[in-house]
C-alpha cells in the first residue's frame, strides 16, 4: 500500500532533518519555488482533490482560493494541531515520526497562499511533537529554506509555534484564531470567514497537520499520481486511520481513502481482540454518529460515509464490543462535550448537561419513556448552537436513537443497565505490547 | 515575586510576540511552572507583563484545563477519562489510583505530593487507557502499573499510603 505521509518512518522514532533531506525532503519546495508560480502550486492542490483532514472534510485549494490577494496588509496561515477530540491521535503520530514533511507542507502553502508569517497551533500533552517541531524549523532556517529569501527566490516566510494549555473548542478555527491572539477561545461570528478577515482581522487561511503534510506529495508526484493513492476512483490520496478500542492491535495506520471499515478492522487492526466480538465503533472521531456490524462494506471516505449516515471526521476508528453499553458509551461523550462547551451560547451551555442529565438517568435505571422523546427533540434543537461542537456533541446521541433504540428501552423497561459487569470484565487487565 | 532572570525572560518572550497577549498562555505556563499553580501573585504578574488587567487575565486563566488557579500538588496525575480510555477500563483506573492515594479524585494528598485529576483526551488513545504526570505520559495503564508510577513519582523518601485491608489491589 502506497505510504506518503509515513514513508520512511518507523513508529517510536523522530525521523532526523538530514535524513528527511537525503530522501528528497524540500525537493518541492526547490522545485516549486524555483519553477512554479503561486498560482500553478494553488492549481496542483486542486486537481489533486485533497479535502481538508480536520473534520470537515472542505476541499482545500478551493478554500485557499478564498482568499483575497489584492487586500492591503499580511494574510496569515495557521496549521490547526489541536487535535483534541476523543480518539483522534493522527496529528501526533506525524509529529513524532516527522515533523519537517509539516515544515515543507506550510512552505509550500504559505508560497501559493502569499503568506510571510505561519503558525502551527499546538496542544497541550504535544510537547515532543512541539520540539520536534522547533527543531525542524530551527533547521530550516539554518538551511535557507525558512525565513528570509528562501533559496533565493526572493519568498520570505517565518514560522512559530504555539503551545496552547487545553481546551477543546480551540481546535474551531475561529475559536483557535482567538486563542492565538491571546483572547478567551470562544468562536466567532461567520461571516466574515477567516478566509476574508481571520488572524488580527487579516485573511487566514486554517488547515489541518495531515492537510498540510500531504501537499509536498502532491508536488512531487503531481496531483494525479496523489490522487490515484486512494482506493476508489472517487476517493483521493490516503489517509491516517488511528483506531482505538477493542480491537487486537490499535495504532495508527496510513490506509488508502476509500478502503472499507471492515477491511480496516480486519487488515492492519488484526480484527477484534481475544473474547470480542464487533458490535458497533466510532467512524471519526468522537462527534460523528455510530457505525454498526451494517456499515462494515462501507468505502471509508468523506461521501460514502455521509451516504451512510455519519461523517469520516478525522479518521479517528474507536471500535466496542459485545460488552459494551451504547448509552454508557454515549454518556462518556457527552460528558466530554458539556465539559468542553465553551459555554458561549446558551443551546450547548444549557442543553448539553441537560442531555447529559437524561442519559445518566437513562444508565442508572431511572429513565422514562418520554426520555427518547427528549434526546430526540435535542438532536434538532442543537442544530442551532452558534458552532459546531453542539451538532458534532449530538452526533453519537442521534446514532444511539437510529441504530440502538432498543437498547435505550430495554434500560428503560428494565430499570437498569444489562451490561456493566459484563463490561468491566474485559477492561485492560496487564500490560500488552505496543504496536504503534 | 519572580527572580529577575525569569522576568527577564518572560519580557523578552513578551516583546517577541505580534502584540503582547500573544503570548499569555506562554506567561502563565511559565509562571505556573514556577510556583507550582498560577497563584494570584501570579495572576497580578502575568497582567503587568502582558499590559492586561488581572480579570482579563483570569478569563483566560479559567478557561485552559492545564492552568491551575487552585494550590496543586507536587506532582499532577491527571487520568484521562474519555471515550477510548473508558473502553479500556479507565474508570476503574481512577478508582484505583484514588483509593491507593486515600483521595478524591480533584483532591491532594496530605502530605502535598500528589494531586489527582480526570482530564480530556490525551490524544494517545491507541495506548488506552492513558495517564500524564506533568507533562510526561504513560499509556496501557493498568492499576499496577499506575501504582508503580505513582510509587516512583514519591520516590524513596515518601512512604506510598497503604491501603487498608481487604483492599483489593
Ligand atoms: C469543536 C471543534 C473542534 C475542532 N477541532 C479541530 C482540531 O483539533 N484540529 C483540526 O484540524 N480541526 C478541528 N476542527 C475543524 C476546524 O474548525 C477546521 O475546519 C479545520 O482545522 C480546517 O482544516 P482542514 O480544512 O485542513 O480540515 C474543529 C472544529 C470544531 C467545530
Ligand atoms: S455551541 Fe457550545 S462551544 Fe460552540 S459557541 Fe456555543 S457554547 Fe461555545
Ligand atoms: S481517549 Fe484517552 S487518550 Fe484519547
Amino acid at each position: 500500500m502506497e505510504q506518503i505521509l509515513l514513508k520512511h518512518t518507523a513508529p517510536g522514532q523522530c525521523l532526523s532533518f538530514d535524513e528527511y533531506r537525503s530522501v528528497g525532503g524540500f525537493g518541492a519546495v526547490a522545485n516549486a519555488l524555483g519553477t512554479m508560480t503561486p498560482a500553478e502550486v494553488q492549481q496542483n492542490v486542486i486537481d489533486s482533490g485533497l479535502r481538508g483532514r480536520g473534520g470537515a472534510g472542505f476541499p482545500t485549494g478551493k478554500k485557499w482560493s478564498f482568499v483575497p490577494r489584492d487586500l492591503p496588509g499580511p494574510r496569515y496561515l495557521i496549521c490547526n494541531c489541536d487535535e483534541m477530540e476523543p480518539g483522534t491521535y493522527k496529528d501526533r503520530v506525524l509529529l513524532e515520526r516527522n515533523p519537517h514533511l509539516l515544515v515543507e507542507g506550510i512552505i509550500l502553502a504559505s508560497y501559493a497562499l502569499g503568506v510571510h508569517h505561519a503558525f502551527i497551533f499546538v496542544r497541550y500533552g504535544y510537547e515532543q511533537g512541539a520540539e520536534n517541531l522547533k527543531q525542524s524549523i530551527a533547521a530550516a532556517e539554518r538551511s535557507g529554506l525558512l525565513g528570509k529569501n528562501i533559496l533565493g527566490s526572493g519568498f520570505n516566510l517565518d514560522l512559530d509555534v504555539h503551545q496552547s494549555a487545553g481546551r477543546y473548542i480551540c481546535g474551531e478555527e475561529t475559536a483557535l484564531i482567538n486563542a492565538l491572539e491571546g483572547k478567551r477561545a470562544t468562536p466567532r461570528a461567520k461571516p466574515p470567514f477567516p478566509a476574508i478577515k481571520g488572524l488580527w482581522g487579516q485573511p487566514t487561511v486554517v488547515n489541518n497537520v495531515e492537510t498540510l503534510a500531504n501537499i509536498p506529495a502532491i508536488i512531487n508526484g503531481g496531483p494525479l499520481w496523489w490522487k490515484n493513492a486512494a482506493a476508489t476512483p472517487e476517493a483521493a490520496g490516503t489517509k491516517l486511520f488511528c483506531v482505538s478500542g477493542h480491537v487486537a492491535s490499535s495504532g495508527c495506520f496510513e490506509l488508502p481513502l476509500g478502503m472499507t471499515l471492515g477491511g480496516i478492522i480486519d487488515g492492519p487492526c488484526g480484527g477484534m481482540r481475544p473474547g470480542s466480538r464487533f458490535k458497533a465503533c466510532i467512524p471519526g472521531g468522537a462527534s460523528t454518529p455510530y457505525f454498526t456490524a451494517r456499515h462494515r462494506d462501507v468505502p471509508m471516505d468523506f461521501d460514502p460515509v455521509a451516504k451512510a449516515g455519519s461523517r469520516l471526521g478525522t479518521g479517528g476508528i474507536i471500535v466496542f464490543d459485545q460488552n459494551t453499553c451504547m448509552v454508557a458509551v454515549t454518556l462518556n461523550l457527552i460528558r466530554f462535550f458539556a465539559r468542553e462547551s465553551c459555554g458561549w451560547c446558551t443551546p450547548c451551555r444549557e442543553g448539553l448537561p441537560f442531555v447529559r442529565h437524561t442519559l445518566e438517568r437513562i444508565e442508572s435505571g431511572r429513565g422514562e419513556i418520554r426520555d427518547i422523546d427528549i434526546l430526540r427533540e435535542h438532536v434538532q434543537m442543537l442544530n442551532y448552537a452558534f458552532c459546531a461542537l453542539a451538532p458534532g456533541a449530538m452526533g453519537p446521541v442521534d446514532g444511539l436513537l437510529k441504530h440502538f433504540e432498543e437498547e435505550l428501552l430495554e434500560h428503560i423497561t428494565a430499570h437498569r443497565c444489562p451490561f456493566t459487569k459484563a463490561h468491566k470484565a474485559l477492561e485492560r487487565t496487564e500490560q500488552q505490547p505496543c504496536r504503534s | 515575586m519572580i527572580p529577575e532572570p525569569l522576568r527577564q525572560k518572560l519580557e523578552l518572550r513578551v516583546a517577541g510576540a505580534t502584540t503582547n497577549r500573544e503570548a499569555a498562555v506562554d506567561i502563565m505556563k511559565e509562571l505556573q511552572r514556577h510556583y507550582g499553580w498560577l497563584t494570584d501573585e501570579a495572576l497580578e504578574e502575568a497582567s503587568q507583563l502582558l499590559g492586561l488587567s488581572p480579570v482579563q487575565v483570569e478569563e483566560l486563566a479559567t478557561f485552559y484545563e492545564m492552568i491551575y488557579r487552585r494550590p496543586v500538588g507536587r506532582h499532577v496525575v491527571h487520568v484521562c477519562d474519555s471515550i477510548s480510555c473508558w473502553a479500556l477500563g479507565s474508570e476503574t483506573l481512577l478508582e484505583s489510583l484514588a483509593h491507593l492515594l486515600g483521595i478524591e479524585p480533584g483532591s491532594t494528598t496530605a502530605d502535598g505530593a500528589v494531586t489527582l485529576l480526570p482530564c480530556s483526551c490525551l490524544g494517545n488513545c491507541g495506548e488506552a487507557p492513558c495517564i500524564m504526570v506533568g507533562e510526561k505520559q504513560y499509556g496501557r495503564m493498568t492499576p499496577q502499573a499506575g501504582a508503580q508510577v505513582i510509587a516512583a513519582l514519591r520516590g524513596a523518601t515518601e512512604q506510598p499510603h497503604t491501603p487498608e485491608e481487604g483492599s483489593n489491589f
